[in-house]
């Protein structure tokens, strides 16, 4: 195997899908990289390729989906070389998504015990009365009362909370070295997102897996995440630890998402919301995929798509408006 | 006349369900009482299936209630004096998506209360206010004959505000309203509901789970949690000094989307779920995930009492 230094490694993935309206390129381009155990974490608004990313590296798009180019990276392998049966293997015992919804994933007619057997029985080689004994284990792990009882329950009996922490114990009955998890939490209230989040990270300790959370919620990635990477209209608009973005963004986009939503601080003041409506795939700008909704656009933003460049130690952004500030600070001295 | 727009007293709202062979209440709405001052916006927060949707509805007498009185303007609202009240009070719905009807044109969905309440004498004069409507916020003229489908999030959300500010109401239950929007979309609803106020004078009731945002519009908060009041407060008041156990811990657990305040802050993590409303715990609702909960909890809901200054709480031992 070859030698790594990142467990997984997404190298300008190119995804599209194939409407009556013609092509939507959902992933234009997206690269990044995860080590083992740490955290990423990717915002972006609605539609702008965070879940067709993580359906990418999980090689589950819808019929009409295609990766275009690219390569994904598993410890160095390029799995999208892999045939499915080495993809099958790949999903569940390297890496596990959980949805937004856990219901999409839980069949209704079976158990939660049948459920998580089955997944333990396909993905390792324990027989049927380990995979029973691991059913209850796993649950107990992701905190879920009264195991015994609930392996016996449909998931219909379970609330939202609980159904999502039966979802966590599917996805790491077997051990996976990649958790993502596609807003976990969005549909739950904020006291059962605390809870789960917060399951979450102590697993990872316990584990050591690495995850990459997805979300449009600022909030939720805040305080978790060793690196985040925002996304806007299918490319990585700007990447950095928590700080970076936070404390100093460097894309217009970014700093306008800052800007509008309500924290603590900007209580009284009137809010500044991001101009325009959001981007439509199927008509994308030829430039800078903000351009149309940036107040700071340029001329070179219409036409040039803004490449990435270094703003600091750990943070990159595309956005001309760095190439300007580097230029101009360039030719000053 | 009271100084009070809307007063809500001792409101109960049980739906009957069945269980089995036999039909039981669900207490959805369990003794609630509050008041809307005119002008003013009333946040409402609580977890999914708390009941505010549940309130909202009942003010405006969409749903009869089991109990309880509503005044508005100091008239007790029944069956006989509603229609005319609903020139008064209006709600916008949670879900822009599929709460106007898609078969008909902008122009009609907001024209329909117009109809309803016949506040034009010809069709010129209702084109006209339903165009000013339009404008008031911040919907293309051009648009008027298009169908509800073609509009994105945001621009229906605006429809169903055009909607309900047809017929010039005091009072507006917002249910939700920025909830299904996207974050960059939602700066801008959230600005037309303020600019709206000021221009118009309307109370709000704010129902909306996100805690940031109804902080930012309310002037007060209410919380609930199955069917009861829990507490109710300035809305600074509240988010900085809550006193009951469970809005501690809802606010604690609010993700803050900043890194340095997200690391310091400490999250009471509340043990379980929310119990089901079909088999309640007697006394306080709350009692079963509560760290304070003492044996006098279990025999009695505390009353909402006041705190000073109108910071209203209703637990035994807080
Ligand atoms: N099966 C499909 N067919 C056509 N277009 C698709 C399909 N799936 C996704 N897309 C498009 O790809 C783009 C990215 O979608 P994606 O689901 O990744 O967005 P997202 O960032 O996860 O948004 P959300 O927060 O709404 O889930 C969107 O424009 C979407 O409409
Ligand atoms: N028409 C109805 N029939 C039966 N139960 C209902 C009805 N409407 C609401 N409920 C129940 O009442 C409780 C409160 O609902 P609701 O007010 O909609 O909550 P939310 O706080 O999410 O808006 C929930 O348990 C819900 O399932
Ligand atoms: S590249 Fe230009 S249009 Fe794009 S965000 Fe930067 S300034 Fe705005
Ligand atoms: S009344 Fe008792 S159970 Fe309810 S919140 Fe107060 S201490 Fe907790
Ligand atoms: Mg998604
Ligand atoms: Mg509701």
């Amino acid at each position: 195997m070859a030698d790594y230094k990142y467990i997984l490694d997404v190298q300008d993935l190119h995804t599209s899908f194939r409407t009556d309206k013609g092509k939507v390129q959902a992933v234009n381009g997206v690269t990044f990289a995860l080590e083992p155990g740490k955290t990423l974490g990717i915002v972006g608004e609605s539609g702008s390729g965070k879940s067709v990313t993580a359906y990418s590296i999980m090689q589950i798009l819808a019929e009409n989906g295609n990766i275009e180019s690219g390569k994904v990276l598993y410890k160095g392998e390029d799995i999208t070389k892999w045939n499915n049966k080495q993809m099958a293997g790949f999903r569940g015992k390297c890496c596990s998504i959980i949805f937004q919804d856990p219901m999409t994933s839980l069949n209704p007619v079976f158990t939660i015990g049948n459920q998580l057997e089955e997944a333990v029985l396909l993905h390792t080689d324990r027989n049927k009365a380990e995979a029973k004994a691991r059913a209850v284990e796993m649950l107990t792990l992701v905190g879920v009362n009264e195991p015994e009882k609930r392996v016996k329950q449909y998931p219909y009996e379970l609330s939202g909370g609980m159904r999502q922490r039966v979802m966590i114990a599917m996805a790491l009955a077997c051990e996976p070295d990649i958790l993502i998890a596609d807003e976990p939490t969005t549909a739950l209230d904020v006291t059962i997102q605390a809870q789960i989040l917060e399951l979450m990270q102590d697993l990872q300790k316990q584990l050591g897996m690495a995850i990459i959370i997805v979300t449009h919620d600022l909030g939720v990635i805040a305080s978790m995440c060793d690196e985040i990477i925002v996304m806007y209209g299918g490319r990585v608009c700007e990447r950095g630890t928590a700080d970076d973005i936070f404390y100093a963004p460097a894309h217009s986009y970014t700093r306008g998402l800052l800007r509008s939503i309500p924290t603590t601080e900007n209580n009284g003041e009137r809010l500044i919301p991001i101009g325009g409506t959001p981007i439509n795939m199927l008509n994308m700008p030829a430039g800078c995929a903000f351009c149309p909704r940036c107040d700071d656009a340029m001329k070179i933003c219409l036409t040039e798509v803004p490449e990435e460049i270094q703003v600091g130690e750990t943070h990159r952004a595309s956005c001309w408006l760095n190439v300007k500030k580097m230029y101009e600070e360039g030719s000053a001295q | 006349m009271s100084e009070y727009l809307v007063e809500v007293s001792h409101l109960k709202q049980y739906f009957p369900v069945r269980n089995g062979f036999k039909t039981i209440p669900l207490k959805a709405v369990d003794d609630v009482s509050f008041n809307i001052k005119p002008g003013e916006t009333l946040g409402l927060v609580g977890e999914s299936g708390c009941g505010k949707t549940t309130v909202g509805r009942t003010l405006l007498r969409l749903y009869k209630p089991t109990s309880g009185t509503v005044k508005f303007e100091g008239e007790e609202v029944t069956d006989q004096n509603i229609h005319a009240l609903r020139k008064e009070m209006q709600m916008v719905f949670q879900d822009p998506y599929s709460s106007l009807n898609p078969r008909m044109t902008v122009e009609d969905i907001i024209g329909e209360p117009l109809d309803v309440h016949k506040l034009y004498k010809t069709k010129e004069e209702r084109r006209e206010k339903v165009l000013a409507l339009m404008e008031t916020v911040g919907l293309n003229a051009e648009h008027a004959m298009r169908y509800a489908h073609e509009f994105s999030g945001g621009q229906r959300q605006r429809i169903g505000i055009a909607r309900a500010l047809a017929v010039d109401p005091k009072f507006i239950v917002c249910d939700e309203p920025v909830s299904a929007l996207d974050v960059s979309i939602q700066a801008q609803v959230v600005n037309m509901f303020e600019d709206l106020q000021e221009q118009r004078g309307m109370a709000y009731l704010f129902i909306a789970h996100d805690l940031l945002v109804v902080q930012h519009i309310s002037d007060r908060i209410a919380v609930m949690y199955l069917g009861h009041m829990m507490e109710l407060a300035e809305s600074d008041e509240l988010m900085n000094n809550p006193i009951h156990p469970y809005t501690q811990s809802l606010l604690s657990a609010v993700p803050i989307p900043d890194p340095n305040t997200a690391r310091k802050s400490k999250r009471i993590m509340l043990e379980g779920d929310v119990p089901s409303p079909l088999n309640m715990p007697t006394g306080c609702p709350f009692r079963t995930r509560c760290r304070y909960a003492t044996e006098q909890c279990a025999q009695a809901m505390p009353e909402l009492t006041d705190r000073g200054d109108g910071h209203q709480v209703a637990c035994w031992n807080k």
